[in-house]
């Protein structure tokens, strides 16, 4: 109190702390030395962590083959044999694809790749994204498939469905001009279809023919994991939405619909799912009718992520609080309105973590169609050391796929991690 | 206290409960209900803890739905017409106790949402009211921030904001200072003693004796889901008749 009263109103002069407690000697000092135990521990673990870089960077670098014409040769050296790599990479890549027409998978996986990281970015999160995927979507499967061909069918269906929901949803909001659009879309497309369902119609389609065609039991490596991964998920998540937002509705026959699809998707294994949609499936359908195996893999990964991303949102649903949904009531949204524009935002915030963590782990799990025979990036890789010629090298293949996985999905565990902040900028209380 | 309170001989009634019953499972919480409100006319319902209050009123806009008697709500009739529950809502403007904004938009678009995407009004129109009923609650400055950057005061101030937005006909307030810190009280009742200056008809849940001496035309006190008493405002804190009444009184001016 003395004190106070003899410096009077002035501020204290403010002390640096001790310096001890700065800089880098006392952050390692704080940190690492802060006792004997830790000190030992500090500098085991440093003596490992050094031994380990030594040996690799005497296995990969310094005794390794980076040319060779087969395996022999490369076995005269100690260390990796990455001429394998090279001499394989192509076949890893993009599999069966014909070869000199490799240059297609490449620039497919360009485009999804284009597509992903311009999706990426929040700005984008309006019509521009259904832009973005509907060309990314086209370059994509023109290139793999060569030619492409949309039926007339497909045409009035997006008609209706784009007249319908935009009358719906733009009443009273949009000029008339861009009423009448939509209505004449509607009246266009419905009538169609009822025309074409009753035959007066000819079933006529858009072809497009730009390339050789490839059939989709030729694709191989890294375009199919790709295209597995990245249309599995696209679809499973809206289904997984609509999933979980149909567990808590109040109708008993939705809610039991839902419930009961979840628990039977999620109590049998992804396998299963695929060889029930490779074997069984054909079972079901009149003779003659053949659905790509391709297709049928990729719904089998859309039901199975689906159950699982249902689960995850309906947690984030769970974690609102009740005030949320009756604020929305008492202003009069309706149930689409409260739903889309206050519910799901907040609640798929609060998901992201877990939510991308599925991803990662669906990513991955797409190597599973390997039991019905289509060949992603991971079984193109083990296909890839059946050569007689290259023998006794897997370590390098699987390091080298490890090293690609491991890319794609440290991307996304740092796009989980941005997205977070990114959302919850002045948001958070 | 000089006050001209309003005339209500002559006018109409917005609000009519008639033998309104309700139930929580076995639970009756509202017991009998009968009630009704003239336009312009405040109301600040009292009583304590768990009597169904809250019920009440969130009754009127169908938060909670009641299961026997009639609610009749600017001449409609509550049913469990989907139809009829939004034309209420669109009339009926309601406050919470936990200001309940939505954490991920502004403060303009909470205010803008309902306007837009119920009313169908144009975004340069909604933002034009929701700039001038944010300076009439005195936080034009803070319509860019989120509702978590706010004081809680100033955010019960927006969501009263965020209800006139939709021009209703009569206000619903729960327990709309009880979460408050002491010093924010004040800026908050200063904005509803404001809102009753303009006529608008309120139904106010709250232990705000000052306020419902200032701005009430009637005070009713509830008792385990039942009206026990109801009188203006003199009358009631001067001169209770029940003796729970007397009870509840002396405990919350002690
Ligand atoms: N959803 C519900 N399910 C079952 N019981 C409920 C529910 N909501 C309220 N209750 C019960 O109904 C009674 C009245 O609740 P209400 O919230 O209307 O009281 P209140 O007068 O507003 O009390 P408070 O002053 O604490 O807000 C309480 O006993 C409460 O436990
Ligand atoms: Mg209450």
């Amino acid at each position: 109190m003395t004190d106070l009263a003899q410096s009077g109103d002035a501020p204290r002069p403010k002390m640096s702390p001790p310096a001890d407690q700065t800089g880098i000697v006392g952050w390692l000092k704080r940190n690492l030395f802060s006792s004997w135990g830790n000190s030992l521990t500090t500098i085991v673990l440093i003596a490992c962590v050094v031994w380990i870089i030594d040996w690799f960077i005497d296995w990969g670098l310094v005794n390794a083959t980076f040319v060779a014409a087969n395996g022999p040769e490369c076995g005269k050296n100690a260390g990796a044999c990455w001429a394998l790599i090279g001499e394989k990479y192509r076949y890893i890549f993009f599999g069966s694809f014909p070869y000199e027409q490799h240059w297609r998978p490449l620039f497919a996986c360009i485009a999804m790749l284009a597509m992903l990281l311009a999706s990426a970015d929040r700005r984008m999160w309006n019509w521009r994204l259904l832009v973005i995927w509907s060309v990314g979507s086209f370059v994509t499967f023109l290139l793999m498939f060569g030619e492409l061909r949309f039926p007339l069918t497909i045409f009035l269906i997006v008609g209706l469905v784009v007249g319908g929901v935009g009358m719906g949803l733009r009443a009273g909001i949009a000029s008339p001009r861009e009423m009448l659009t939509y209505r004449v879309l509607a009246i266009v497309g419905g009538v169609g279809l009822a025309g074409r369902i009753a035959g007066v119609i000819p079933a006529w389609g858009l072809e497009i023919n730009a390339f050789s065609y490839v059939e989709t039991g030729l694709w191989g490596g890294l375009p199919v994991t790709m295209i597995l991964a990245t249309y599995g998920l696209v679809f499973a998540f809206p289904y997984g939405i609509l999933l979980a937002l149909g567990r808590r509705s109040n109708l008993p026959l939705i809610k039991g619909l839902c419930v009961g699809f979840i628990e039977l998707i999620r109590g049998v294994p992804l396998i299963s799912l695929l060889i029930m949609a490779s074997v069984m499936l054909p079972l079901f359908l009149p003779t003659g009718s053949n659905i790509d195996k391709f297709l049928r893999a990729l719904v089998a990964v859309i039901f199975f992520a689906g159950a699982y991303i249902a689960e995850i949102i309906r947690g984030g649903l769970q974690s609102l609080p009740k005030g949320q949904f009756e604020a929305a009531d008492a202003m009069g949204l309706n149930y689409v309105q409260s739903t889309t524009l206050i519910v799901l935002p907040q609640a798929l915030r609060v998901v992201i973590p877990p939510l991308i963590n599925t991803f990662i782990g669906f990513f991955k799990d797409t190597s599973l169609v390997l039991i019905i025979g289509i060949f992603d990036f991971l079984n193109t890789a083990n296909q890839a050391l059946v050569d007689p010629n290259w023998a006794g090298f897997p370590g390098e293949v699987y390091l080298f796929a490890a090293a690609i996985y491991f890319i794609f999905c440290y991307s996304m565990s740092r796009y989980s991690k941005y997205l977070e902040i990114e959302l919850n900028k002045g948001t958070r209380r | 206290m000089a006050r001209s309170k309003t005339d209500l001989a002559d006018a109409p009634t917005v609000i009519e409960l008639r033998g309104v019953n309700k139930w929580f499972g076995q639970f009756q919480v509202l017991t009998d209900i009968n009630l009704q409100v003239k336009q312009s006319e405040k109301i600040v319902v009292c009583g304590p803890s768990g009597s169904g209050k809250s019920t009440l009123i969130r009754c009127i806009n169908r938060l909670e739905e009641h299961q026997a008697g009639d609610l009749v709500v600017h001449g409609i009739t509550l049913t469990n017409d989907v139809k009829n529950v939004e034309a209420i809502r669109r009339e009926v403007g309601m406050v919470f106790q936990s200001f309940n904004l939505f954490p991920h938009l502004t403060i303009l678009e909470n205010l803008t949402l309902a306007p837009i995407w119920v009313k169908k009004m144009p975004k340069k129109d909604a933002e034009e009211i929701a700039m001038n009923l944010l300076t009439r609650v005195r936080i034009p400055e803070q319509a860019l921030k989120y509702p978590g950057q706010l004081s809680g005061g100033q955010q019960q101030r927006v969501a009263i904001a965020r209800a006139l937005c939709m021009r209703p006909k009569i206000m619903l307030f729960d327990e709309p200072t009880s979460a408050l810190d002491p010093e924010m009280v004040k800026e908050v009742l200063d904005v509803m003693i404001e809102l009753a200056g303009e006529g608008m008809t309120m139904l106010v849940v709250t232990h705000e004796m000052g306020f419902a001496r200032a701005v009430a035309d009637r005070v009713i006190f509830m008792d385990r889901g039942e009206i026990v008493e109801q009188n203006e405002p003199e009358t009631f804190f001067a001169n209770p008749q029940n003796d729970r009444t007397k009870l509840f009184l002396s405990q919350i001016l002690h």
